[in-house]
């Protein structure tokens, strides 16, 4: 419930307050988002098999975003920025496929 | 990995559960190749998680779970905002402020390339309308020309009224009258010194335009131009140089003194503006044809 109302909360100061992404954060943030969803997802799956934990869930989600910006970081030091951030967006996404499936199943049994 | 409890006791840090604290980073590390390190965390190991079952027993809702599921609202009421807030960046800077610098370099390169094409595309076409426009300037000048050509020859044949600075000659007859020669030379006077236009008229009747095939005679009542009889007096309209013109007829032994000698009279007279408005019937050659 109230992380539902943080959504909302989240959405509306976005809309209200319109900041600008700092320069050194452009990179990041997107990377960022996908892990952090990644995490979220996979929380919401946990919660739906009954095995759901706040610590861990807290942890992942930080260790996620941190570790993705990490990657993309190590990426652009390297030159493959580009590359390795596909490569980021693409493994995150495979596992959010993968929980959305896992959660599909838990609501319609299908 | 190793015991927990003994960090723990080690540790001796505040926070209340620090006996979960190593499972679930320890669960996670291990299943993390896995799709979901959340759920598999319980299968990974039961003990460890019969373990925090009792951990959290013991320690009350007030000091875990609320910190706890406002951590996890603070955690994504942050992923809202910062989705939001990437959403409207991406879509108002158009993305080139987020690309990375290979990618601009090639956005770059792409629309140098691209201005090179057009700049080409540019240039073809304003190389074929400089074409087209020399092409109908090139035509509309050569129109011009031949209009200006086809006046000016008209004004030399006759066909056409002219106008223009010259002369008013009157030819007044004495006792002799006015010999057609007279009149002849004095219309060679004129050609010689520059007149482009003439007619002579008599003291009635129309006009005659003076061109290159006109033939002066002498008739019974007077002069017979172009088949034309005319009276005296004789009134030549010349268009050309005036101060030259009238040098030539007053030369001495010329034209003025020739009249003169016959007991006649020549006034020369210049008005502004001269008007030779006696045409000259345009005749069709016969064998003449043009070369071209």
């Amino acid at each position: 419930m109230i992380a539902v109302l943080a959504l909302v909360a989240g959405v509306a100061l976005g809309l209200v307050f319109e900041p600008t992404v700092p320069v050194g954060l452009q990179p990041y943030l997107p990377i960022a988002v996908v892990a952090a969803l990644d995490a979220v997802f996979g929380g919401i799956r946990a919660k739906l098999d009954g095995v759901f934990d706040d610590k861990q869930f807290v942890i992942s989600f930080v260790s996620n975003v941190l570790v993705a910006a990490f990657i993309v970081y190590l990426g652009d030091q390297l030159g493959v920025g580009g590359q390795l951030s596909t490569g980021v967006v693409v493994v995150l996404g495979v596992r959010i496929f993968g929980n959305v499936a896992a959660i599909r199943r838990h609501l319609f049994r299908a | 990995m190793t015991s927990p409890h003994d960090d723990h006791t080690d540790t001796g840090l505040g926070w209340p559960p620090p006996d979960v604290e190593p499972e679930p980073i320890a669960a996670e590390s291990a299943t993390a190749p896995a799709s979901s390190g959340l759920r598999s965390e319980a299968s990974a190991a039961s003990g460890v998680a019969e373990g925090r079952r009792r951990l959290w027993a013991r320690w009350p809702a007030r000091a875990k779970r609320a910190p706890a599921s406002t951590v996890i609202g603070l955690l994504v009421g942050l992923l809202a905002f910062a989705i939001v807030v990437q959403v409207r960046n991406n879509n108002r800077d158009s993305q080139l402020g987020t690309a990375r610098q290979d990618d601009l370099v090639r956005i770059l390169s792409d629309l140098t390339a691209r201005e090179q094409r057009q700049r080409a595309e540019i240039a073809k076409l304003e190389q074929t309308r400089g074409q087209l426009a020399s092409g109908a300037l090139g035509r509309e000048a050569a129109l011009a020309e031949a209009r200006r050509r086809a006046d000016e020859l008209g004004i030399l044949a006759g066909t056409l009224p002219a106008e223009g600075q010259g002369l008013s000659i009157r030819l007044v007859p004495g006792e002799r009258g006015i010999r057609a020669a007279t009149v002849l030379e004095a219309v060679e006077e004129l050609r010689g010194s520059g007149a482009e236009a003439m007619q002579i008229a008599g003291s009635a009747g129309p006009a005659v335009r003076i061109v290159a095939s006109t033939y002066f005679v002498d008739g019974p009542d007077g002069l017979v131009v172009d088949g034309h009889a005319l009276t005296a007096p004789y009134t030549i309209s010349v268009i050309g140089p005036a101060q030259t013109m009238r040098t030539a007829l007053t030369i001495p032994g010329g034209v003025a003194d020739a009249v003169q000698r016959d007991g006649g009279n020549l006034a020369v007279d210049e008005p502004g503006l001269v008007r030779v408005e006696a045409l000259h019937p345009s005749e069709d050659l016969q064998y003449a044809r043009p070369v071209s």
